[in-house]
C-alpha cells in the first residue's frame, strides 16, 4: 500500500539506517525467525528461547534504553498462538524497534523482561490478566486491572463482548 | 510497655481527595514516614480494548475521548493520525495546523489542571482559580470547534468537519492576547513562593536513569532532563514547520516537573501563535470519501450521501491489512496506538500505550522514606488520570 503521507518526515516511514543495521546484527546472532518492515518500524519475531537474550542485547549492546510498550495479540489464524509485543526506543537514534514472540496457546509461558526493564513489571502484569501469557521469573504476576476472581482472560478472541446469556435483552432487530 | 515498632496502614483511596481519581494508594507508615507503598489500579477499567475490537474505526474516536479526559482532543487527533497512516491518507496544511492549535490548547488545559491542583494540595487555592478561569476560554474554543466541551470527538480521519468558524477565531485571538497575563501572574504566585518551593524542591524526585527504566514519557521524564518529546523525536502533524523549545528540568522532582509544565504551555502559546498567523487556506478536509462523513444537509436529500453515512457509519470500508504504531505527545506523555488491522470492518487488535499507566508503577519507589504529606504533593504532579490509567 502506497504511503504518501508528507505530514510525516520521511525518517519516520522509512527505517532509519541505525535500525536496519541493527535488525540485521540481532537476526546474525540470534534465531530470529522473522523480520519484517512495519510502516517504518522494524519488527523481529524470534524464538521464545531467545526472547529474553535478544532484548538484553538490545539494551546493553545496542542501547535501546527504553521499553516503551509491551502487550499481547491472539492470532486465531491456525495454528492458534499468543504473541507478545515489546517495544523498545533508541531515544539519540530516534529508532523505534519491535520484538515480538509466538506462544502456543495451550501453555504460554515466556521470560519476564523485569530484571531488565522495571517498567515491564506491570505490562507484563496487565498481558497476563488479558491473555493468560505467564511471564517467569516476573516478582509479582497477579490480575491488575480485572478482578481476581475471574476464571477467564477476556482479550483472548473466544470471549465474547458481552454475556451472550442475557435475556432481558431484544436483539432481533439489532442483534451483533 | 512493648518497646516493639508499631507501623499505621493507611488507605490513600479508592475515592480520596487527594487521589483525583479512582486508585487506591495503601500505604504504610512509620509515624509520619512512608516505609512502604502499593497501589491498586482498575477500578474504572471499561474494557476499551476489547470494545474497540468490535467497533467500526469511527466508533473508537469517542472512547479515545475517554483515556485521558482533561486532554480529549490529543487522543482523538491521535487515533485519526493512526488510522490516516493505516489509509496512506496525505493531510493538507491547513489541516496540519488546526491539529497543532488543537492539540496545543489541550495541553495548556491539561497542565492547567495538574499545576493548578498541584497549587490546591499545598494548600494554595487561589492559583487554580485563575487559572480556570483560562481553562473555560479553552472549552468555549472547542465548543465553537466541534460543539462539545469535555469528551470532544473532535475532527474526522481526514480532517475536520467544518473550518474554523469565525468566532472560533475571535475567541482564539481573545485566548492568546489574555492568557499570558494569567499566566504571567501564576508563576508569580508559585515560582519563588517560599512554601511551594519547601514543599516541593527534593519531593518526589527521580533520577533520569531510572525515569526511563520506568518508561516515563512526557514532562515527568522531561523534568529529570531528558529531552524526550514525540513532536520532535517522531514528528507528527508538520510540527517541524514551527518554532518551538523543548524545556527540560534537573533533578526529576515536583518542583521541575511544575516548572516543566509552565515551560511548556509558553511553548504551546508560541506554536498556536505561529499556526494561526501562517495557517494558509487549502481545505481543511481530504478527499477520503469512505472516511468522510457527507454533510449533513445532503445526507437528507442525496441518496449517494445517505449511502455513504451509512457506510462509514457503520464501518463497511475496505482498509489495508497492517500492524502499525503511531505516537503522539499527550498531556502526561507518549500516548501510542499499536494498531493491527486484518482489512476488516473493525481493528484486529487494538493496544492503547497510556502513559500514566506506564509510570505510575514507580510511585512506591518514588515517595518511600518521605512524609506522608510529600506523597500526595508527588502524586498530584504526576498527572495521573485514573481514565487512562485503566482505560
Amino acid at each position: 500500500m502506497a504511503l504518501t503521507n508528507l505530514a510525516l518526515p520521511m525518517a519516520t516511514l522509512e527505517p532509519t539506517p541505525f535500525g536496519t543495521a541493527v535488525s540485521e546484527t540481532v537476526a546474525q546472532h540470534f534465531r530470529v525467525l522473522n523480520h519484517v518492515l512495519q510502516y517504518g518500524n522494524w519488527c523481529l519475531e524470534v524464538d521464545p528461547t531467545a526472547y529474553y537474550a535478544v532484548v538484553q542485547d538490545l539494551k546493553h549492546t545496542h542501547g535501546f534504553t527504553m521499553l516503551v510498550d509491551l502487550c499481547g495479540v491472539h492470532h486465531v489464524a491456525e495454528p492458534a498462538s499468543l504473541a507478545v509485543v515489546a517495544q523498545l526506543h533508541h531515544l539519540p537514534e530516534r529508532t523505534r524497534l519491535f520484538v515480538t514472540v509466538q506462544l502456543p496457546i495451550t501453555d504460554p509461558v515466556i521470560d519476564s523482561l523485569v530484571p531488565l526493564f522495571p517498567s515491564a513489571n506491570w505490562m507484563e502484569r496487565e498481558t497476563y490478566d488479558f491473555f493468560g501469557i505467564r511471564f517467569t521469573g516476573h516478582p509479582n504476576l497477579t490480575r491488575i486491572l480485572n478482578e481476581d476472581s475471574m476464571a477467564y482472560f477476556p482479550l483472548r478472541k473466544e470471549y465474547p463482548l458481552e454475556d451472550q446469556t442475557r435475556t432481558d435483552k431484544d436483539d432481533r432487530m439489532f442483534g451483533r | 510497655m512493648s518497646q516493639e515498632k508499631q507501623t499505621v496502614t493507611v488507605n490513600l483511596g479508592p475515592t480520596h481527595p487527594a487521589t483525583h481519581g479512582v486508585f487506591q494508594n495503601i500505604i504504610e507508615l512509620d509515624g509520619e514516614r512512608i516505609v512502604a507503598a502499593d497501589s491498586t489500579v482498575g477500578y474504572i477499567h471499561r474494557a476499551f480494548e476489547k470494545l474497540a475490537e468490535h467497533r467500526p474505526y469511527y466508533q473508537i474516536t469517542p472512547i479515545t475521548d475517554r483515556l485521558n479526559y482533561c486532554s480529549s482532543p490529543i487522543n482523538n487527533i491521535g487515533w485519526h493520525l493512526t488510522v490516516e497512516r493505516l489509509l496512506g491518507v496525505q493531510t493538507t496544511q491547513r489541516i496540519d495546523y488546526m491539529r497543532i492549535i488543537i492539540m496545543e490548547l489541550s495541553r495548556i488545559a491539561d497542565h492547567l489542571i495538574c499545576n493548578g491542583i498541584l497549587g490546591v494540595d499545598s494548600g494554595a487555592f487561589s492559583g487554580f482559580l485563575y487559572l480556570f478561569q483560562q481553562r473555560e476560554a479553552i472549552y468555549e474554543i472547542f465548543e465553537e470547534i466541534c460543539g462539545s466541551r469535555l469528551t470532544t470527538n473532535i475532527g474526522r480521519v481526514g480532517g475536520f468537519e467544518r473550518d474554523f468558524s469565525e468566532t472560533a477565531v475571535l475567541k482564539l485571538r481573545r485566548f492568546l492576547a489574555e492568557f499570558p497575563a494569567v499566566l504571567k501572574e501564576f508563576e508569580a504566585l508559585f515560582d519563588r513562593n517560599r512554601i511551594f518551593m519547601d514543599r516541593t524542591i527534593g519531593v518526589g524526585a527521580i533520577s533520569a536513569a531510572r525515569a526511563l527504566d520506568y518508561g516515563f514519557t512526557g514532562p515527568n521524564l522531561r523534568a529529570t532532563g531528558v529531552d524526550y518529546d514525540v513532536r520532535t523525536a517522531s514528528p507528527y502533524s508538520r510540527y517541524l514547520d514551527f518554532e518551538f523549545e523543548v524545556p527540560v528540568g534537573e533533578n526529576g522532582d515536583t518542583y521541575d516537573r511544575y516548572l516543566v509544565r509552565n515551560q511548556e504551555m509558553w511553548q504551546s502559546l508560541r506554536l498556536i501563535q505561529q499556526a494561526l498567523d501562517a495557517m494558509p487556506n487549502d481545505g481543511y478536509h481530504v478527499a477520503v470519501p469512505a472516511f468522510y462523513l457527507p454533510p449533513k444537509a445532503q445526507v437528507n436529500t442525496v441518496m449517494e450521501s445517505l449511502i455513504y453515512h451509512f457506510k462509514v457509519v457503520m464501518g463497511e470500508i475496505p482498509v489495508p491489512v497492517g500492524t502499525l504504531y503511531h505516537a503522539v505527545e499527550g498531556g502526561n506523555g507518549e500516548l501510542g496506538y499499536y494498531l493491527i488491522s486484518d482489512g476488516g470492518r473493525c481493528p484486529y487488535r487494538l493496544h492503547f500505550r497510556r502513559p500514566c499507566f506506564i509510570y505510575y508503577q514507580a510511585f512506591p519507589e518514588m515517595v518511600i522514606g518521605s512524609l506522608l504529606s510529600d506523597a500526595i504533593m508527588t502524586m498530584s504532579s504526576l498527572n495521573l488520570i485514573a481514565g487512562e490509567l485503566d482505560a
